[in-house]
């Protein structure tokens, strides 16, 4: 399984939470926070949902309340990636 | 808030949605020419389904209304829902600071919930798995979803609820909004919107037996016709802003579209029962509770429901309150199909235009009334003449009666 990138992961924030007001996911956004970013605990969770299926690793729900950046998101699953079980 | 403050409520916005048109100046035009919004429905193939006509809302984009973050979010009814509150707050011309974010409320009506959204995770539930259902299905579906989005999307945070009585409810929201404003929140956005027009909502509708079967568009839905044989249902519905007539007046509203004069609501005996439905006494009700006389009221929008002994019922109770032919009775629902929530708004909406153009607009292909039902149903062409009163009557399945009171409210007055 290929490591996930930030334009994965902004693809499937704007597919399962929609784009943000602004124009904010563009640019640099990795150390950005969801909150200021404009998603919340919902969309992260549905965001995080959808990832867990693409890239195929296991996120629980007791993880996403960690994940306060896009870095936190990338870090999980590809440590996850690079370490099957 | 002194005792003297003027606390009759008034409807300063008004945005609609309806199947014979987006907006409401082009519903009005299509009401009074007798335009219908009913045909086949393009959702799905029903070619095998025993109901194939409905009032199906066309060329609206949801992308174009609404920002990016709510669509993932939102079912197609909290769609209109939310585009029916956006473009009543704009009539209205609400600025920001005419109001604390606690001193707006909101009060909606939802009969069926978020259908076609449910629709859509549970097919991925039995086909994908658990993990594949969106998030967002936890209060989509739910019938106060509308409530909580339009307060959120606007910041009202005041007394806020929703109410589910089929059909009626609509007419109890605006009832209850009402009461909102009597108990000292000046501005409250108010209304109902539906749509169930997926397959499973589509089922859903049909099992109710009431629907009529009919294929012609424009002889499905004949309310209070000797043909009448059910009714056709419709997406849509209206979002009001009502506003305590102090507060209005305070802010120099821009429109005064009318006021909310009268409600009340009433349930039906259970089935078997020897006593009456209670339609007439929610009329009766509303009428005493807006100090107004039968003989003062020009026009009734009634219910409407287009099955033979419904009609029939409230023919009756419209007849046992005004008297035989006593008051024009008119139904332009049937150019929209029955619009569950959204129906009893989009009647009070429509009233505060036939009072402001002076015509009661007619009631869709109705042609033949029965002698005995004792009605003046306004039938093919709008009626013409000054309305400065309207009762609006509204039943829902399972027992549901609300009735309201719409007035004029002369601009030396407001």
């Amino acid at each position: 399984m290929s490591k996930m990138t930030i334009d994965d992961l902004r693809r499937i924030l704007i597919s399962c939470a929609g784009e943000s007001e602004g124009d904010r996911l563009s640019g640099d956004i990795l150390d950005e926070e969801f909150e200021l970013l404009g998603y919340d605990s919902l969309a992260l969770m549905e965001t995080v949902a959808a990832v867990g299926s693409e890239f195929g690793v296991r996120i629980e729900d007791e993880q996403i309340a960690d994940l306060r950046t896009p870095r936190d998101v990338l870090d999980l699953v590809n440590d996850a990636i690079a370490q099957p079980n | 808030m002194n005792e003297t403050a003027d606390m009759r409520t008034y409807v300063t916005g008004i945005g609609l949605l309806a199947p014979n048109g987006l907006g409401l100046e082009r519903y009005w035009e299509a009401t009074l020419e007798g335009r219908t919004g009913i045909d086949t429905l393009s959702r799905f193939d029903v070619s095998r389904y025993p109901v194939r006509l409905a009032g199906e809302i066309d060329g609206f984009d949801a992308a174009e209304h609404l920002p990016s973050r709510l669509l993932p979010q939102t079912d197609v009814s909290t769609r209109y829902a939310l585009v029916a509150a956006d473009w009543a707050l704009a009539d209205a011309k609400i600025d920001q600071d005419a109001y604390t974010d606690y001193e707006m409320g909101v009060v909606t009506s939802n009969a069926s919930g978020g259908f076609e959204f449910t629709h859509r995770e549970f097919d991925k539930l039995w086909t994908k798995g658990p993990e594949t259902v969106s998030v967002y299905e936890s209060f989509a579906w739910f019938y106060a979803v509308n409530t909580g989005q339009i307060s959120i999307r606007h910041k009202l945070r005041g007394p806020s609820s929703a109410l589910v009585a089929e059909q009626a409810g609509g007419l109890d929201a605006i009832g209850h909004a009402r009461r909102t404003i009597k108990r000292g929140t000046p501005m409250v956005v108010t209304g109902g919107v539906d749509s169930a027009l997926d397959p499973w909502g589509w089922v859903s509708q049909i099992s109710s037996g009431r629907l009529s079967t009919a294929t012609d568009p424009h002889r499905a839905y004949l309310p209070f016709d000797t043909h009448a044989r059910g009714y056709v249902p419709g997406e849509g519905g209206a979002m009001l802003v009502l506003e305590a007539a102090h507060a209005a007046r305070a802010r120099t509203a821009p429109r005064i579209h009318g006021e909310i004069a009268g409600y009340a609501t009433t349930f039906d005996p259970p089935a078997g029962s020897t006593r009456p439905p209670g339609l007439r006494r929610a009329a009766e009700l509303a009428l005493a509770d807006a100090g107004v006389r039968p003989a003062d009221v020009d026009v009734v929008f009634a219910d409407a429901c287009g099955v033979p002994e419904l009609d029939r019922a409230e023919a009756q109770a419209i007849s046992a309150v005004f008297g035989e032919r006593g008051v024009p009775v008119t139904a332009p629902k049937a150019l929209t199909g029955r619009l569950y929530s959204g129906g009893g708004p989009v009647d009070v909406a429509t009233a505060l235009l036939s009072i402001r153009d002076g015509v009661i607009p007619p009631t869709g292909g109705t042609t033949e009334v029965p002698e005995d039902y004792g009605i003046d149903l306004v039938r093919a062409v709008p009626r013409s003449g000054p309305v400065s009163t309207a009762l609006v009557l509204a039943r829902g399945r399972w027992g549901f009666n609300a009735a309201v009171v719409v007035r004029a409210v002369p601009e030396e007055t407001a």
